[in-house]
């Protein structure tokens, strides 16, 4: 056979170390790893490596090491050994090119290029360790103003309409069952309900097996109306009606075939084996109006008693779009940027899609500002947030909260080799391969994803202290404390931050 | 200079609550709907409805709702067990991600009725209009029904997981006199469409073919027909005597060649 | 019919709006200046009021100029002064250079200076025997500002907005008008920006910030001043798909192929149900897939184009015919005349 591509990565051993165990041969889903007994001889199949790193960390002597293939396309800048790649794969299949994870293009991190001010002398920092410091949030519309009424003691008039409680403002993100395995879901559903903050189910629906967890979880309604039940509205603690996301912008969500197993195919109510591609637009959304229209359906169906967020991509005019989504009764607007993960997305539509999370953060935030509504909805942004600075920076823009995606699954033990789509995830975690599910143990997976909850949370409480902030109502918005290093002025103007040393 | 919203005038009639809906706002009505079920009724008649939304949205019961007049958007979505008869015609969104009950229809019926359906059943005496039974699912026994006894818009059945769509033109519209439109069952992979009449394969959609009935078919068709003939009169022997087009997909996986594997090549 | 009723109907669909535009076209409004141009305008201040009757004397006779009357309403801040001028153009006036061929185009141009050149000042409406009432506001509360009930017309038409793009001004309501045409609109025209550059080639000015004014512009250069027909109008804006007119019979298929051909910068893309109405028409029109919803009704004397079958049956009880027009296809109601849905689809 004559390969149009050298292999990405080539997997070395150390043949003094290696004592044939052959465990690298069980651990690897894809193959790459041959013993033939009867001959005793080693075949290792480079072009099938993914660098999941599985072999390399389960070797009992370490005696694996993945590398970046030596070997490589004469270069040049333009015609890149992407490009050449790509070209080849299509030329070769005449599809679409299916990748996974997020964004891969060196575009500008704001993130990176925006820095958080500190405390000193006039206004004094507060140590974290041993004073106060509130990170609860509450998600959902605010009222304008609080009526109280006197009658025996002060009581409260004014009808505070359904929020969210959150402990910390880090939540975690919808992914789909489907996409990944229900113990993934376990291991985030119990360390939301541990720390007390939320989990989304993604488009795939609730497992049963989530039900303890439920009034941490939040539910999602997509294009494709996925397990979206009676029910299952009733159960969770809020609704979010998904119209896009940040990896794929204006296209539905996509599920492979091969994840499409009994199991999926009962929650789904689609055929064992079938595509599950969610439609790009909810057939019942073809104008604002009709986003009104399903929220308060929604509204109607559980007798007004859930949160209905809206989640969109970060595209071009997502301010309009946003104001219009409060507008219209959503009680949040998560905005997903275009660095966001995703299982399955065409990789032209991943890449080159949608706009940064800082920046539609920013306007979203200023625009509902000065139509005087921000209070009637949270901005939730999600897409990329790496760290707990991202979080803080993204608070500081305008966001009332997070969701974490990718960062997440990290935690439970990813190693972002982007064949999420392949269903062969090492890790038990982005498969429904009952053998591969077996290596992702949900208490260890939920210890894991709770440690990383608290760690940032630890972090964030650093970060307010080192502001000089108690609460991180008083970082929201608060753009006065970040400024802007090697930003250009239209950019600064746009994320509303002054360059430093201003 | 607003119209004056006023409470339902609630009465009884035998067995039946009489709900004056002329001029509320279907908030109230909805909430009166709701309050008035959880109470134990079970059999609910609203008078003078005019376009109130949300009608039986996400309720869970096996009760009786007649509704005289037009039902206004999305009526009885997300709904699990209850029947809905209305005696007039049904806006946009009819049954809706609905899960069990019935929908009947003695008019006619405008846009996506039957979206995203995953079980119940719906009998439109007229007319629909576009994208009708889109991306209906099933699973097992729990199979959505949709019977149509005018004719339907574009887009019938587009992107079907699963369902049956039986389609009668009995009456046919002087503009276009087909059976249903164009782009049909365009992206199925799971279900069926029959359609009581011819079928021109150019207005087919994507991933979409025509299959000889079985006798599986035929005896779906008796049942399920022959219960619309009952409800609205109709002759069954006449109307099942004529030949049925089944539509159904070409793969349960038509995007299957669509997407390639980066590795691949 | 007075203007309770177009009123009670919007009302009906009140849920669809969210109050940051609503507005009103009544025909036949002005019986005793029914040869005149009857200009609506708002000016932000007295002094765009100054500039434009100064431009307005330059330009045109005025007959008579008054306040449009109105009542104070709580809900919609009186941004604006809204000034009525019946006008006509002298015999005299066409040896300017400003005149070219027909009056009308005359008038669009005075309409053109004064939206682009006189700040704070705009052109609600320039029909005669016709005027648009609209601002920022619901449209019942901006009936009630107009006081809308008290005018009788043979033809309403009336819109509620929730705008996403564009910034909520009285500018920005529906309907849009230009002489006698006005036009209501659901949904958003996403060929907006190849519309208006097609447009401003043949001299149009699209300055209104929105996309439905294309719609108002197509139907004024095609029908106007090109001579098509409504029903020909409506081929160029939304024709059938390619694999439709492939299968067309001769001599259609060249007919309807010429027109692609020939207006495919007029073709209007994106979700959108649009009625439009001149001194003697009303056509409703749906996009080629139909994403938005579009009734058509008619009694024994009045025919009605709404989003809602609720809305029409709110005011009439007498519904002789009642559908839902194809996608494509205009529904085109005449004075006097039967209404029908020109299939094209």
């Amino acid at each position: 056979m004559v390969r149009n591509f050298p292999p990405e990565f080539v997997v070395r051993v150390d043949r003094e170390a290696c004592i044939n165990c052959l465990r690298c041969v069980r651990e690897c889903p894809f193959g790459v790893h041959e013993y033939d007994r009867e001959k005793k001889l080693w075949k290792r199949h480079h072009e099938k490596c993914v660098a999941c790193l599985r072999c390399a960390y389960m070797c009992p002597v370490q005696a694996i090491s993945i590398e970046r293939s030596p070997m490589e396309y004469a270069p040049h800048p333009v015609w890149t050994n992407r490009v050449r790649k790509d070209i080849k794969t299509q030329a070769e299949t005449g599809a679409v090119i299916l990748t996974a994870m997020g964004n891969e293009l060196p575009y500008v991190s704001y993130f990176d290029r925006l820095v958080l001010d500190a405390c000193q002398v006039t206004n004094p920092s507060i140590d974290p360790l041993r004073e106060p410091m509130e990170l609860r949030t509450y998600i959902g519309r605010k009222p304008e103003k609080v009526e109280l009424e006197e009658d025996n003691g002060v009581r409260l008039k004014t009808k505070i309409a359904p929020n969210l409680k959150l402990e910390t403002p880090i939540m975690f993100a919808h992914m789909s069952y489907g996409s990944i395995s229900i113990e993934a879901h376990l291991s985030m559903a119990r360390a939301a309900k541990e720390v007390g903050t939320y989990m989304g189910t993604g488009e795939g629906g609730m497992h049963v097996e989530l039900y303890p967890y439920a009034d941490h979880i939040i539910t999602q309604v997509a294009s494709g109306r996925f397990a979206v039940h009676e029910e299952y509205l009733k159960r969770g603690a809020a609704i979010e009606i998904k119209i896009g996301q940040g990896a794929k912008p204006g296209i539905g969500g996509h599920l492979p075939g091969k994840k499409v197993t009994e199991e999926i195919s009962r929650t789904r109510m689609i055929p064992e084996g079938s595509d599950a591609i969610s439609p790009a637009p909810h057939h019942d959304i073809y104008s604002i109006e009709d986003l009104a229209r399903l929220i308060y359906a929604l509204k109607e169906a559980t007798r007004y008693k859930k949160p209905v967020f809206v989640k969109i991509a970060a595209v071009h005019n997502v301010a309009p779009i946003a104001v219009g989504i409060i507008r219209a009764g959503a009680d949040a607007v998560v905005i997903d940027g275009f660095r966001a993960g995703t299982g399955a997305a065409p990789q032209v539509h991943r890449d080159h899609h949608g706009i940064p999370i800082e920046a539609a953060i920013a306007s979203v935030d200023r625009r509902l500002r000065e139509e005087g509504i921000r209070h009637w909805g949270s901005i939730i942004a999600s897409g990329g947030i790496r760290s707990s600075a991202d979080v803080a920076k993204a608070i500081a823009l305008g966001a009332d909260a997070v969701y974490i995606g990718t960062a997440a699954l990290i935690a439970l033990g990813c190693t972002v080799c982007k064949k999420c789509y392949t269903g062969k995830c090492a890790w038990g975690i982005a498969t429904q391969d009952p053998e591969l599910r077996k290596r992702l143990d949900p208490e260890e997976g939920a210890r894991r994803a709770a440690n990383l909850l608290r760690a940032w949370s630890h972090e964030l409480k650093e970060i307010l202290g080192a502001l000089g902030l108690n609460s991180i109502e008083s970082l929201r918005s608060n753009r006065d404390r970040l400024r802007g290093v090697g930003l250009t002025e239209p950019e600064l103007r746009v994320l509303g931050v002054k360059p430093a040393g201003e | 200079m607003e119209i004056p919203l006023r409470k339902a005038r609630v009465s009884r009639e035998g067995e039946f609550v009489v709900v004056d809906a002329k001029g509320v706002h279907y908030r109230e009505l909805n909430e009166l709907i709701n309050e008035l079920v959880e109470k134990g009724e079970r059999k609910l008649r609203l008078i003078n409805v005019n376009g109130q939304r949300y009608i039986a949205d996400g309720l869970r019961c096996d009760c009786y709702i007649e509704i005289h007049g037009v039902a206004g958007d999305d009526l009885a979505a997300f709904a699990n067990g209850p029947t809905v008869v209305v005696f007039g015609d049904v806006q946009d969104g009819a049954g809706n991600t609905m899960n069990a009950g019935r929908i009947i229809v003695h008019g006619h019926g405008t846009d996506i009725i039957g979206h995203s359906m995953r079980g119940g059943k719906i009998f439109v005496r007229g007319h629909v209009g576009y994208r009708v039974g889109i991306h209906m699912k099933e699973y097992r026994e729990q199979v959505p029904v949709l019977v149509i006894g005018g004719t339907a818009g574009d887009f019938l059945g587009e992107y079907m997981a699963g369902g049956r769509i039986v389609v009668l033109g009995l009456e046919r519209l002087e503009t276009y006199p087909e059976i249903a439109g164009e782009w049909l069952a365009t992206g199925i992979h799971g279900g069926a469409i029959y359609l009581r009449d011819e079928v021109d394969e150019d207005r087919l959609g994507y991933g979409a073919k025509v299959e000889k009935l079985t006798h599986d078919d035929r005896r779906f068709l008796e049942a399920e027909v022959g219960e619309f003939c009952s409800i609205f009169s109709l002759n069954p022997e006449e109307v099942l005597n004529a030949e049925f087009t089944k539509v159904v997909p070409k793969s349960h996986r038509p995007f299957a060649d669509m997407y390639s594997d980066a590795k691949e090549g | 019919m007075s203007g309770r009723e177009i009123i009670r109907m919007s009302c009906m669909m009140r849920d669809r709006y969210d109050g940051r535009g609503g507005g009103f076209a009544g025909y036949g409004i002005y019986p005793r200046y029914a040869e005149y141009y009857a200009l609506h305008l708002f000016f932000r201040d007295e002094v765009a009021k100054e500039r434009t009757e100064e431009l307005l004397k330059d330009r045109v006779a005025i007959i008579k100029d008054e306040p449009v009357p109105m009542r104070r309403v709580r809900e919609i801040p009186p941004e604006n002064i809204v000034w009525r001028y019946f006008v006509e153009v002298p015999h005299r006036f066409r040896d300017r250079k400003e005149y070219q061929e027909r009056e009308e185009d005359y008038i669009t141009e005075l309409v053109f200076t004064i939206n682009d050149c006189i700040d704070g000042a705009f052109v609600a409406s320039s029909g005669k025997n016709m005027g648009v009432f609209k601002a920022t506001g619901m449209p019942d509360a901006v009936a009630e500002m107009y006081k809308v009930e008290k005018y009788r017309a043979y033809c309403w038409i009336t819109h509620g907005r929730f705008p996403t793009n564009t910034p909520g001004w009285w500018g920005g309501a529906h309907p849009f008008n230009l002489l006698d045409w006005s036009v209501v609109h659901n949904g958003e025209i996403s060929s907006y920006g190849t519309n208006r550059r097609y447009l401003e080639a043949h001299g149009y000015k699209c300055r209104l910030l929105t996309d439905t004014e294309v719609v108002a512009y197509l139907f004024d250069l095609m029908v106007r001043r090109q001579g098509l027909s409504m029903r020909t109008a409506a081929v160029a804006l939304t024709p059938p798909f390619w694999k439709q007119i492939e299968r067309m019979p001769e001599p259609k298929r060249s007919v309807f192929t010429a027109l692609r051909m020939t207006y495919s910068q007029a073709m209007l893309n994106g979700p959108f149900a649009v009625i439009v109405t001149n001194r003697d028409t009303m056509v409703g029109l749906n996009d080629r897939i139909k994403l938005r919803p579009l009734i058509a009704a008619s009694s024994e004397d009045c025919v009605y184009l709404a989003s809602e079958e609720a809305a029409i049956r709110e005011v009439e009880s007498n519904i002789e015919r009642l559908w839902a027009p194809r996608a494509g296809n205009p529904v085109i109601a005449r004075l006097n005349e039967e209404v029908r849905e020109e299939v094209i689809h």
